[in-house]
């Protein structure tokens, strides 16, 4: 998978666990929560579902890493390494 | 929608598909565990269920969604529960209330979905308590759910803001009616919940009633793989020493899972994997209720009753208890027009419905014959009692139906009728088994939005937290 490839598959992811959300906008660089309403609780339903979609196993030290999209794709895009994007699943 | 495989072994079993077991399952099934949601009859919804008489679709339990917030609005207890299970917000077609009213002999408040309305009724009916009103909703909105004090009595809590008796039982009596447990008053928790999901967000009421939300429920915890099993009573919960290890059907089967969380309520659950005693058994709440329905030929509106719930009281103070010396009272109810809805389907029908407090004691107690006028006596007697407020409906029902103590503990297995469960309530969800988990009316949330929440809240504490997973 892309750098741009694992921005769309955690926006798809996203877009998946807030559907009423607009996520059109979202920038790389600005804090995901700050964005859009997550909490707590959603960004475990995001590693929820990057376990689920790609066998990706986030420690809980790591959650940080995943405050922005550009922090998602740069810790994601080693591990997502040869995996196949999934969308709307 | 796929039918999902039918396996004897769990990672989680939940027994009762009402709102809180179909969430709880949303919510286990979305992490990947394998789930089966039990239910013991042959429609799903629990408390909050549909059926069909007369040709007609009826509403169990459901006066109001509670909790309401218009979409987008972040934060509330509505919202959360809807991106947990991941339903949008429209699916669920929610019509907000024209108006509601609690009405006592000597005053009334009228509310609805803007707190402004309450607030103003509250000054101009008391105007000495208005700045005693006004701190008292800052208090509570101050007030996170989940923080509130559940050895504390709401209505000493209300005292100490509003010294006048009358206006704390205005106050009072609509929470009493839509969560509490405990005769005449409630605790502080409760109280704090049930302010915000009445008082400060409001009512509304899906299109179509329980029936559309609950097949989106449905939907969801197919689409998610999990099962859904109806006609399929638990007899026992099957325990050793290292807690859970299955549940054994009625029909003789037996589900292997090493976790289940239960909806049955407290006492019942207890008593679903024999460590029941006399202690526990006293703690079965003794709250229960008669619901006359009435289908009208014409709208409550068309004969000029545009009231959504009125909460009523016809003596001076709060009655809110199981009647001592007979099965009904009749002093005390609620009157729900759900056409008094916005956006409800077209129905040449009106519909409305009173509730009102009963003795489960008295109504176990008659055979057939003395139940069925039994029946009768409290459709009448309710829709005469309304009139002192509300329209006489009588002329105008073309159908009827009631149901009483003796039906909600068929349907639902609480003991005595109890709607809204034990007193006291279990907000961790915990019990003495490991692996046995309380959710719903006895871990202590109410209403449709609180009782979802419920199911989330466990499901996720227990067992999708990340240091269990």
């Amino acid at each position: 998978m892309t750098h741009e490839e694992t921005v769309l598959a955690v926006k798809d992811i996203i877009a998946t666990i807030a559907p009423d959300e607009e996520l059109d906008g979202l920038n790389l660089d600005d804090p995901l929560r700050d964005q859009i309403e997550l909490d707590s609780m959603d960004f475990l339903d995001i590693v929820m579902e990057l376990r689920k979609r790609y066998g990706v196993q986030v420690p809980e030290d790591d959650y940080k890493e995943l405050n922005t999209l550009q922090g998602c794709a740069n810790y994601l895009s080693p591990l997502l390494e040869g995996k196949e994007l999934k969308l709307g699943v | 929608m796929a039918k999902s495989p039918t396996f004897d072994r769990y990672d989680t079993v939940v027994i009762g598909a009402g709102m809180s077991g179909l969430a709880a399952g949303i919510r286990l099934a979305q992490a990947g565990g394998r789930v089966a949601v039990l239910e013991r009859h042959s429609l799903w919804g629990g408390l909050n269920s549909f059926y069909k008489k007369s040709g007609r679709r009826w509403d169990v339990g459901l006066h109001a969604l509670t909790n309401f917030v218009p979409k987008g609005q972040r934060g509330h207890p509505l919202s959360k529960v809807l991106r947990q299970l991941r339903v949008p917000y429209d699916a669920l077609q929610l019509g907000e209330q024209k108006g509601s009213r609690t009405v006592f002999p000597d005053a009334q408040l009228r509310f609805s979905n803007d707190f402004e309305l309450l607030r103003s009724q509250v000054h101009e009916a008391f105007p000495a308590q208005a700045s005693g009103f006004d701190a008292l909703a800052a208090a509570v909105a101050a007030t996170p759910i989940g923080t509130g004090d559940d050895q504390a009595s709401a209505r000493a809590y209300i005292a100490a803001f509003v010294d006048d008796a009358l206006l704390i039982d205005l106050l009072l009596h609509p929470l009493l009616w839509y969560g509490s447990p405990t005769p005449m008053d409630m605790d502080h928790a409760g109280f704090v919940v049930l302010w915000k999901s009445v008082y400060e967000e409001g009512f509304a009421r899906p299109a179509g009633g329980m029936r559309p939300l609950l097949d989106v429920l449905r939907a969801r915890l197919a689409d998610e793989g999990g099962e859904l099993r109806t006609n399929c009573g638990v007899a026992a919960i099957v325990h050793g020493s290292h807690g859970v290890t299955g549940v054994q059907l009625e029909d003789g089967s037996e589900l292997e899972t090493q976790r289940v969380l239960s909806s049955a309520g407290w006492v019942e659950t207890m008593a679903l994997s024999g460590t029941s005693s006399a202690a526990i058994e006293d703690e079965a709440g003794r709250i229960s209720f008669v619901e006359c329905c009435a289908k009208l030929d014409t709208k409550p509106s068309d004969l000029g009753h545009d009231d959504t719930i009125v909460f009523y009281n016809l003596t001076p103070t709060t009655i809110y208890d199981a009647p001592a010396n007979g099965h009904l009272e009749l002093r005390s109810g609620v009157l729900c027009c759900p056409d008094n809805y916005a956006n409800q389907l077209p129905d040449p029908e009106g519909t409305a419905r009173i509730t009102v407090l009963a003795s489960p004691r008295h109504w176990n107690g008659f055979d057939d014959a003395a139940y069925a006028t039994a029946k009768q006596e409290a459709f009448d007697g309710a829709f005469q009692a309304v009139q002192s407020f509300a329209p006489n409906f009588l002329p105008h029902v073309t159908v009827r139906d009631a149901f009483t103590p003796r039906t909600i503990t068929h349907f639902t297995g609480k003991r005595n009728g109890a709607v809204y469960g034990a007193p006291k309530k279990r907000p961790d969800g915990a019990t003495p088994i490991d692996g046995l988990h309380l959710i719903g009316t006895d871990q202590g949330l109410l209403g449709i939005v609180g009782a979802m929440m419920s199911g989330i809240q466990v499901a996720n504490h227990h067992v999708l937290a990340p240091t269990t997973s």
